[in-house]
């Protein structure tokens, strides 16, 4: 037996093996408040642990990304119906629970601000300036009729599909759906 | 009471998780391997965080003691 055509085997089978990469992988598929913050807390939190952190915005998640200052023309009738039932921004994102018209999460915003909780600006800050790479679902963004040109300036944006999500997924040690 | 030759003092007092780690990740680059940074927090999860961060990161926790209500720590770079 010829060992090193062995141990070039067990390299190349190592090399190939799912999970290796010190990174982590999240879909955040919910638009909701509460969740898009533990996201943000796990992301940034990963991000200082020293691991590479790649963040796909898909269905109701990606409103978080939009720029309320930024408009765009040329939506369909549907686009602009979406667009005005939408999230604009992360600022405008509902708790999952509690909201009760708009009480509950200002107060949640009010207790945040009172116990020092870091908001979605600071988080989003954060992640910003510790690398995090931020992917929206082309898909979803077609779908409700968004464009590239309405979400936020961030430093990591970029837009793909599934497959660059399930190559990110596959090298990650750690995978969540949120 | 030990002594470290201090490089740096990052205060996190009054930061709520994930704060502390996210800029104690950020000032430990600015010194050198070797070097120490004293760091204060009063989030009580930092406790077990700042731990498991250094476990994570390969860096050390040389002390951490708490003095009403402020724990108070020294990392040291280690990479």
């Amino acid at each position: 037996m010829d060992i090193e055509k062995e141990l070039a085997d067990i390299k190349a089978k190592l090399e190939a093996m799912p999970g290796k990469e010190n990174k982590l992988s999240m879909v955040i598929f919910s638009g909701d408040l509460d969740k898009q913050i533990a996201a943000l807390i796990i992301a940034t939190g990963a991000a200082a642990m020293g691991m590479k952190v790649v963040l796909f915005y898909t269905f109701w998640g990606t409103s978080a990304l939009r720029d309320p200052a930024k408009k765009v023309n040329g939506k369909s009738f549907m686009g602009k119906m979406f667009g005005f039932m939408l999230p604009k921004g992360r600022n405008k994102l509902k708790l999952s629970q509690m909201h009760m018209a708009g009480m509950g999460t200002a107060m949640l915003k009010d207790l945040m601000k009172k116990k020092n909780v870091a908001s979605l600006d600071q988080l989003f800050e954060a992640a910003g300036m510790l690398g995090v790479q931020i992917n929206i679902c082309q898909m979803s963004m077609d779908l409700m009729d968004l464009k590239r040109e309405e979400m936020i300036d961030y430093p990591h944006l970029n837009v793909c599909g599934v497959a660059t999500f399930l190559n990110d997924a596959k090298e990650s040690a750690i995978q969540l759906f949120i | 009471m030990s002594d470290y030759t201090v490089a740096k003092t990052l205060d996190c007092k009054g930061l709520a998780c994930p704060m502390p780690i996210v800029r104690l990740s950020q000032e430990i680059a600015k010194i050198k391997v070797g070097e120490v940074i004293e760091m204060f927090t009063t989030d009580p999860g930092s406790l077990a965080d700042v731990p498991s961060w250094a476990k994570s990161t390969g860096n050390a926790v040389l002390e951490n003691k708490q003095e009403s209500g402020v724990i108070h720590f020294f990392v040291k770079r280690q990479k």
